[in-house]
């Protein structure tokens, strides 16, 4: 398990490397952020100053040792816009990135959960069938475009929810979310519905799959035979044994809502790292790009090695070593 | 064709008949009546995409057409040069059915050309994984799961965040996001169909090896090779959307029909709704129409579901 877990992080670091030279060196190709930096009027002179403030006057082999030594030691460059550490920046972005991806989450198995195991239950109704339809819908429909229909629906037409922005933030056990006030209620309600979506899809057909089974084995015929209520037989024992697998799929899905995140963030205006992300390749600001993709890979990384190491747990079949390195 | 369609168990039970595999699949697949409607609904979009030139009123990205008269028009409007917008005109005036025309050649070309060219690769890839074993296989085979523990949307905006803008770049980058989901199947099944009797006889014949997987095996790999590529290319389609939408995908001189929801968009919070409903509508009907007819082959060509 130890050695396992050890070559999967130096796996991590490998991988993170090779990360790190793909997109170093291809922003480096695309466009030079110089002239989205200086002043339209700057001469000559002030142009190359800033080049040599940024470091881009040297070879890019010695650029990019330059990043390795300093990422190295936790420093992962200045933001070409903003002037301060790109770590620090997306570090302060974050929060309403975990906020949004935490708050889809929940709603997933909120409204995922009780759909499915309506659909289970009764796969022959008609509103069972609609469900299902919708999680189709809800897996091939691009978020983008689903995000715009809320926005028009929910924000322009009937205006019940603002569109944009984070809102007021409250602050609960030294905790400063939206989630505190009523007013970041109503703004992270449809970013936070726009990227539950899929996830929603995900966990009705999860618990569909899970009841149609359990449904069948003896522990419900006993069950049954013994005379529980049929309320009781599903609340309690169906229940309990699909919560297992549902809740753990979608608790490992939270990296690809972060993921995904980036999309939602753009469309609604939320100030998180996807939102940081998008508007950092826009400006060319080469430090912010290479953080961000460093960060999220290590998380990736990180959110599969512990995936694999639960499974080996739960599921005590799957044997770690056999998929080794 | 009618009578097979209807029922294609009576047909197989006449010993009298004999039906090639291919007809007998072009059977199963008409009889479901929602994947018909899907394919049909694909080619008028491929074909509407494709007589674009001859059956727009205007083309939108002839200057000398375009009227910033016409800007922001809602659907039914008549133009300045005297035609209907039945869909209206976006911020510069372009009529909107014209401009979706126009755009599907584009969204269409860039899914379909990185769908087939990732198939290629990853095929290729995957056929060598099973073909030579051993450690080449180890090592293909953990860069695909590597690969494939990120999301698709996720590799791809890393390489355009590498690469820019751009058809060729955007192609680029959704063949590298894509190309692993075909490694796996075709490995996956190449797996399963060397351990079956004909590869034996071949072998037993002296045949190299080379020639069994390519010309033996390869053949009995294409039904799950196809479903996962109609899946593949219908997001590889909504993919380069989304890139196009956050501004990092296709430039506004290659305008897709993402790039025609992102020009929309800012217009959508006044009201001005089509601008981006229309070309959405458009996307929607293409991603889902070959999701249903994917979905569709993937019961027709899935043999454990053979009645």
């Amino acid at each position: 398990m130890t050695v396992f877990i050890i070559r999967r992080l130096l796996q991590a670091l490998l991988v993170v490397f090779m990360m790190s030279v793909i997109v170093f060196f291809g922003v480096n190709i695309i466009g030079d952020p110089v002239y989205m930096l200086v002043s339209p009027d700057a001469d000559q002179a002030d142009i190359e100053a800033a080049i040599s403030r940024l470091g881009l006057d040297r070879p890019i082999l010695e650029q990019y040792w330059l990043f390795l030594k300093g990422a190295a030691q936790g420093d992962l460059g200045n933001s070409f816009i903003f002037g301060e550490p790109a770590l620090k920046l997306i570090l302060h972005h974050m929060p309403a990135t975990m906020e949004l991806a935490f708050s889809a989450l929940i709603l997933a198995i909120v409204i995922g959960i009780p759909l499915g195991l309506f659909a289970g239950l009764y796969p022959d109704s008609g509103i069972s069938k609609g469900i299902m339809a919708a999680s189709i819908l809800g897996f091939s429909l691009p978020t983008f475009w689903v995000g715009l229909m809320l926005i028009m629906l929910f924000a322009v037409e009937l205006r019940w929810v603002p569109a944009t922005g984070r809102g007021d933030l409250g602050t609960l056990l030294g905790i400063h979310s939206s989630l505190f006030t009523l007013d970041g209620l109503s703004h992270i309600f449809l970013p936070a519905l726009n990227l539950a979506l899929l996830k929603i899809s995900l966990a009705i057909r999860l618990t569909r799959a899970g009841v149609r089974e359990a449904m069948g084995l003896d522990y419900v015929k006993y069950a049954r035979a013994k005379g529980l209520s049929t309320r009781r037989i599903i609340l309690v024992h169906v229940m309990k044994n699909i919560m297992i697998p549902v809740v753990t799929v979608m608790g490992l899905e939270f990296g690809s809502l972060i993921g995904f995140s980036v999309v939602t963030e753009t469309i609604f205006a939320w100030p998180g790292m996807g939102k940081l992300l998008i508007d950092a390749i826009l400006q060319l600001d080469r430090p912010v790009v290479v953080a961000y993709l460093m960060i999220i890979v290590l998380f990736f990384v990180l959110i599969n090695l512990i995936v694999d190491i639960l499974y080996s747990i739960l599921d005590p079949r799957v044997r770690l070593q056999d998929q080794g390195a | 064709m009618t009578d097979t369609a209807t029922d294609p168990a009576l047909s197989s039970s006449l010993p009298a008949k004999v039906e090639t595999p291919f007809q007998r699949f072009r059977a199963e697949f008409f009889e479901s009546r929602i994947a018909t409607g899907a394919l049909a609904v694909f080619l008028i979009i491929v074909l509407l995409a494709v007589l674009a030139p001859w059956i727009t009123p205007q083309n939108p990205y002839d200057l000398a057409q375009v009227s910033v008269m016409d800007g922001r028009l809602p659907p039914g409007s008549e133009s300045f040069d005297g035609y209907t917008m039945w869909l209206g005109s976006d911020g510069s005036g372009r009529d909107l059915y014209s401009a979706i025309l126009y755009g599907l050649r584009i969204s269409l070309t860039v899914g379909l050309a990185s769908g087939v060219i990732a198939l290629l690769i990853g095929m290729a890839i995957g056929l060598i994984a099973a073909y030579a074993g051993g450690r080449i296989e180890a090592i293909i085979m953990r860069i695909v799961d590597l690969q494939l523990s990120f999301p698709a949307s996720l590799v791809a905006l890393m390489m355009v965040a590498a690469l820019g803008k751009g058809v060729d770049k955007i192609i680029f980058a959704l063949v590298i996001a894509q190309w692993a989901y075909y490694a796996r199947t075709v490995r996956a099944t190449a797996m399963v169909e060397r351990g079956k009797e004909y590869v034996e006889a071949a072998q037993c014949l002296g045949i190299s090896r080379f020639r069994i997987v390519f010309r033996h095996i390869l053949p009995n790999c294409m039904a799950p090779l196809i479903v996962v590529g109609t899946v593949q290319t219908a997001s590889a389609i909504s993919l380069e959307a989304t890139l196009s939408f956050l501004g990092v995908g296709l430039p506004q001189t290659e305008p897709s029909i993402g790039v025609l929801i992102a020009n929309g968009f800012e217009y959508m919070l006044s009201g001005r709704y089509w601008i981006s409903v229309f070309p959405g509508l458009a996307l929607l009907l293409t991603v889902v129409s070959i999701n249903l007819v994917g979905d569709h082959l993937r019961d027709v060509l899935n043999p454990r579901l053979k009645k």
